[in-house]
């Protein structure tokens, strides 16, 4: 019985997103909507099937994939780095912060004119933007986290005669966690948002460039199968990340048997 | 008939306490530490919340103190324990030259438990700076079945009640067989039966193990039940030194205590001693 119940509510998340691919693919069927504005699920199906056996889809999931995964690693390092710097030392967080808090408030992608004029269309741009738009998810999170670590265990780590180092290792990494993992899921959504655009306004690989060029000759199928392919990455990282965050916080009892 | 003296000048050491002083210098990690303050004032933009407190604390002695909220009593066990320094004075935990921070420990009101660390390496972090001789995954068990907990290291502090989150903070405590215990109200936010418990625990350990031991606490039954000393603060110095000459282990519900616990209530309240129960004292 148990089991049974367990079953049901595994399946219950897919249940609205399985109703939906019956009305369309139904709705195709019968004619309501048209080939040219949404095909029909079987011909996006279809699309995806034909691009895996030509080999494109794979090359182009791995481009994407190894943009988004440089560029965040290069952003979030980075953020991570000076969140961490900024929320242990005050005199770092007075020089840098404001100046940070205002970069922050210009959407990066408004950044793309410029950034095409630096670096042209190449790889360096994405990873650019990419880095860019997870920087600071990532920064202002760890910087949060890293201060607001309970005083309380602070002062008894110190009265205890924990070290710098040892402090940050055993008591301000631990308890900034939390919210570098809420920096870090919020990171990767802005990435993959990034690397989207990015690829459709100039690239000659990756999903987007792909579904640009799908567009050109008026495949459908393959632009809305393009769209899927991002929202299942963008699934499976967050996925990953939560997996991850279960296991490095199963301390707090918030995160434990869910 | 028990012995009871209450006085107003600071007790002297009694000689067998004197000739704890001078221990060996090898039984040096586990020697209690005694405890000299000169002088000693603290101020907090400006308002003064400890002045002139001159105090002698032989080593392995008991000392709780007293006051009302806001006297200075978690002040003044701060600064013996060095997480504040004095405004004026000086202070003097052992004999000067091979002071060791580490050989303090403290034990505050709340466990303040590492809730990312399993219980076991909660204690660890007691030995934190201390010269281990033994495996520190031992020596953290060993405390722990000291306080009664050695089945439960390998779990997570959320699991634990608040008495237990408390004994474990005990046992980091007191793992690396600390020469001054600062008891900062650690039982305050405990209930009744488990205060109880908790005291003779700490009273066990404590005859066990010698160290010098300072407890605030604002429970006047509580520093009659733990201390050979009770000293009364009153608007920043030290209004009272009362000497608790019961036998130990401590018996509740004694009535040399009840009168000791009456007269040190008066003065608390009162201030001017006239309501003290001076025919209790008597008996």
């Amino acid at each position: 019985m148990t089991t049974r119940g367990g079953a049901v509510r595994r399946a219950l998340p897919w249940l609205v997103p399985v109703l939906i691919l019956l009305a369309w693919q139904g709705g195709s069927e019968l004619g309501w909507i048209r080939a040219t504005v949404l095909p029909a699920p079987t011909d996006v199906a279809l699309a995806g099937w034909q691009l895996l056996l030509s080999g494109e889809l794979i090359r182009n999931v791995e481009v994407s994939a190894w943009r988004a995964g440089v560029g965040f690693a290069i952003g979030g390092g980075i953020g991570f780095g000076l969140g961490l710097l900024n929320g242990l030392s005050d005199l770092s967080e007075k020089l840098l912060d404001t100046s940070l808090q205002m970069i922050r408030n210009v959407p990066h992608l408004a950044l793309i004119p410029l950034v095409i004029l630096w670096f042209g269309i190449g790889e360096e741009a994405k990873l650019f933007l990419v880095a860019l738009g997870s920087f600071f998810p990532i920064y202002v999170n760890t910087m949060h986290g890293v201060r607001s670590v309970d005083p309380h265990l602070i002062e008894m780590a110190q009265a205890y005669g924990m070290k710098r180092g040892m402090l940050i290792r055993k008591v301000i990494l631990p308890g900034a966690l939390p919210s570098i993992f809420v920096g870090l899921r919020y990171g990767l959504g802005i990435t993959w948002l990034t690397l989207i655009v990015a690829e459709t306004l100039s690239a000659t690989s990756g999903i987007g460039y792909m579904a640009m060029n799908a567009r050109e000759f008026l495949l459908v199928n393959v632009v809305v199968f393009a769209i899927l392919i991002y929202a299942a990455l963008g699934k499976l990282a967050d996925s990953a990340t939560r997996l991850l965050e279960r296991t490095c916080l199963s301390w707090n009892p918030v995160y434990r048997n869910s | 008939m028990t012995v009871m003296t209450i006085d107003t000048v600071p007790a002297a050491p009694s000689p067998d306490r004197l000739s704890r002083e001078t221990l060996p210098v090898d039984r040096r990690d586990s020697a209690a530490l005694p405890v000299r303050l000169r002088g000693v004032a603290k101020a907090f933009d400006r308002v003064t919340v400890l002045q002139d407190i001159d105090l002698d604390i032989p080593s392995g002695q008991f000392v709780a103190i007293v006051g009302r909220s806001g006297c200075g009593k978690s002040t003044l066990l701060r600064l013996m324990a060095g997480l504040e320094t004095p405004t004026a004075g000086t202070i003097a935990v052992g004999s000067g030259a091979r002071f060791d921070a580490t050989a303090v420990r403290l034990m505050f009101q709340e466990p303040r438990l590492l809730p990312w660390a399993r219980i076991g390496a909660n204690v660890e972090v007691g030995l934190t700076g201390r010269p281990v001789t033994r495996d520190k995954k031992y020596l953290a068990l060993e405390a722990l079945a000291n306080v009664g907990l050695a089945e439960r290291a390998g779990e997570w502090p959320s699991v634990l009640s608040g008495g237990q989150k408390q004994r474990v903070a005990l046992a980091r405590a007191l793992v690396s067989h600390p020469g001054l215990l600062a008891l900062d109200e650690p039982l305050g936010a405990l209930d009744a039966l488990t205060r109880i418990e908790m005291q003779d625990l700490i009273e066990g350990v404590w005859m066990e193990q010698g160290f010098t031991s300072v407890l605030v606490t604002h429970d006047v039954s509580e520093a009659v039940a733990l201390a050979d000393r009770i000293l009364v603060l009153r608007d920043g110095r030290i209004a009272e030194d009362v000497t608790v000459d019961l036998p130990r282990p401590r018996q509740r519900g004694d009535a040399v205590a009840a009168g000791i616990e009456g007269y040190v209530l008066g003065r608390l309240l009162g201030g001017d001693g006239k309501r003290a129960p001076v025919d209790v004292l008597r008996t």
